[in-house]
């Protein structure tokens, strides 16, 4: 058995058997949905539902709808598409970097955060299609072969490195969240009682029993799957960053943004698994799974990959004075002092200055101080995308160009909508799905649960188990 | 062929792991176990070698390398060299610095994906099947060891079910096949 120093906080509190690690995942599925659960659902789902009525007044109507104009063409939606994109890269850095680097208090919270990585991606991916305008022309993205000549799609171009990204990390971090539920469908197949959830559970499970050679094969896909995202999860912001790195627009046309993006988006994403997960561990019960030293763990991140975007913004503007280009310099000043320097000014506030209250141990073990804080961030790297895009195209070399971005209520609702919609994907999954991986919580409750790890040594470790439980006919030296 | 089959289930997985390598010892041949999580050590003391399926990922991993390096190759060079901004695409190599992003997701694609299809097969786990662990309680808290007697010739059931219930068994169950 791996044996853990004691001075190290547990993981899991109290005395938690196997059988209770089932009980206390499966039991928020079995019983029926809190009254709350069905009032959050319906508010999502308005919203959603008004997200998608905004996505189809704009198909039907055109691109026009949107507060877009010439001098800025790119500004609500791209913003979305970053910020969405940002948040859905902790889902998969918690479950691939953090396993490779064995840090098991990742089984906290991997699930849900890989789900909600899933659902995030989602959401981005609705602004690129829709800006396309004719989405029912999507597939022209891939190289299919076609009529129209010999024509086909730009693999020079980083628009669509970016299609080749999305859904290359979309797609296998979905596989990557799949493999690691089936044994937890099949926890949930062998115990639910009524008849429909358990023919759905069994579908889900695909039949997995727990013999030897699939547990064997499943820690090893786990960790060839992390080895490939973890690369990926890097790729993926890196050319996204591309997108506005390539170009040579000042306050885009930098080197630094492949870091600094992917820094923002382990930030914001973080940011958003504390906002879900605190409400989450409360609403389920699950408080002895997720506590604060996993709080404290992820404030850590977030006061990291804070103080890298901090850095970022400095070096930047730095930079664009040194670099002696006067667009480059009157880009940065024109951020920070122009018409919107009140979204720059919330940018750093909320993204350089919030996260560095964190080096405080007693602000950073507060759930609330925290779950402030992870809304704040999460406004703050809106901003962060908006002040990037919208002050780098609004004021173009003709004078004569300078323009405004005001977004219409098209653009607000299909924003708000894609809020919605997440909220939607994310309660049902919190409701129909085990949004903590029973399976590997097994694995580390001898080894890091408060009760097991601080047994004396040569104490018996075995897991109690509950006395009515056994048959008493074939017992011995029980 | 009729067959017997013995499972003895036990509570805790150190204690099947510690039967295990008793009953091992004494030449009996364990055809499987079943369990709540993967058993760490387990493998080696029932005889279950390590799965390839690592080297598999490899080799759809350079298939899609491949697969990409050759797409892109006719798709830019070949079929339609384009010519941006007075630079045309002449050869692969020369151009190749624009295509290395896509040439790593695809890789990683097909990695991926043949890895996972091929983990589903291996496993035998795909939508519909229907699953064979011995009691439902194996994906709860209980760890089960099958034995078939076909392959342990030399013990009588008898003598089996004795060896199991000196390894701090909590049930046993015997069926016929």
């Amino acid at each position: 058995m791996h044996k853990e120093a004691a001075i190290r906080e547990p993981l899991i509190l109290g005395r938690k058997t196997y059988a209770d690690v089932t009980n206390d995942v499966c039991r928020p599925i079995e019983d029926k949905a809190p009254r709350m659960w069905y009032i959050l659902f319906t508010i999502a789902l308005i919203i959603g539902l008004y997200g998608v009525g905004s996505i189809l007044y704009l198909l039907g109507t055109g691109i026009g709808t949107w507060g877009l104009n010439k001098t800025i063409e790119w500004a609500w939606d791209i913003t979305n598409f970053v910020w969405w994109v940002g948040i859905g890269h902790a889902g998969t850095l918690i479950s691939a970097v953090l396993l490779l680097f064995r840090q098991k208090w990742r089984f906290a919270i991997n699930r849900s955060a890989e789900a909600m990585t899933i659902f995030a991606v989602f959401m981005a991916g609705i602004f690129p299609l829709i800006h396309m305008g004719r989405i029912w022309l999507a597939y022209w993205v891939l190289p299919l072969p076609n009529q129209f000549g010999s024509l086909w799609v730009n693999f020079n171009s980083p628009l669509l490195w970016d299609v080749f990204a999305i859904s290359t990390y979309l797609s296998v971090s979905m596989v990557f969240w799949y493999i690691g539920l089936i044994p937890d469908f099949a926890t949930l197949r062998d115990r639910v009682k009524r008849p429909i959830p358990k023919k759905m559970y069994s579908i889900l499970s695909f039949g997995w029993s727990g013999r030897a050679k699939q547990w064997n094969r499943f820690e090893l896909i786990s960790l060839v799957l992390a080895g490939l995202a973890t690369p990926l999860v890097f790729s993926v912001h890196s050319i996204v960053s591309f997108d506005f790195a390539t170009s040579v627009i000042p306050g885009w046309h930098t080197t630094i943004f492949p870091p600094y993006f992917v820094a923002g988006a382990v930030f914001s994403g973080f940011a958003m698994v504390q906002t879900l997960m605190l409400v989450m561990r409360k609403a389920m019960r699950l408080e002895a799974y997720i506590h604060t030293k996993h709080v404290e763990y992820m404030n850590i991140v977030i006061m990291v990959t804070g103080s890298i975007v901090g850095v970022a913004y400095i070096t930047e503007l730095f930079i664009s004075w040194y670099s002696g280009v006067e667009y480059e310099a009157y880009a940065f000043f024109n951020r920070a002092t122009g018409p919107y320097w009140w979204a720059y000014a919330a940018m750093m506030t909320c993204n350089v200055v919030s996260p560095q209250l964190m080096w405080i141990p007693k602000l950073r073990r507060s759930l609330v101080f925290t779950f402030i804080i992870s809304i704040v961030v999460n406004i703050g790297m809106w901003f962060e995308r908006f002040v990037i895009i919208g002050t780098s195209l609004h004021r173009d070399y003709l004078p004569s160009a300078w323009s405004m971005f005001y977004p219409t209520h098209i653009d607000i609702g299909v924003f708000v909508g894609t809020i919605g919609l997440f909220f939607v994907f994310f309660l049902l999954f919190a409701r129909f799905f085990p949004v903590l991986p029973i399976a590997e919580l097994k694995t580390i409750v001898k080894s890091s649960s408060e009760y097991y790890k601080n047994l004396p040594d040569g104490a018996d470790h075995r897991i109690e188990t509950s006395k009515n439980d056994v048959k008493t006919d074939n017992t011995n030296n029980h | 062929m009729a067959d017997k089959v013995i499972y003895a289930m036990y509570d805790d997985d150190d204690v099947l792991k510690d039967g295990a390598k008793k009953l091992v010892a004494k030449g009996v041949k364990v055809s499987e176990v079943f369990s709540p999580f993967p058993i760490h050590g387990i493998d080696p003391i029932i005889g279950v070698v390590h799965t390839r399926l690592g080297i598999m990922a490899f080799i759809y991993g350079l298939t899609g390398l491949l697969l990409a390096t050759i797409g892109m190759r006719y798709f830019m060079i070949t079929d339609w060299p384009m010519n941006i901004g007075g630079k045309p695409n002449n050869t692969y190599l020369e151009n190749m610095l624009a295509f290395i992003p896509v040439t790593f997701e695809f890789t990683v694609l097909c990695a991926a994906h043949g890895m996972a299809l091929t983990y589903f097969l291996r496993n035998k786990t795909l939508p519909g099947l229907k699953a064979s662990n011995p009691d439902p309680r194996t994906t709860d808290d209980r760890f089960v060891v099958e034995v078939r007697m076909s392959q342990n010739t030399q013990f009588t059931d008898v003598e089996m079910v004795e060896m199991f219930k000196q390894t701090g068994i909590v049930e046993l169950d015997q069926k016929d096949i």
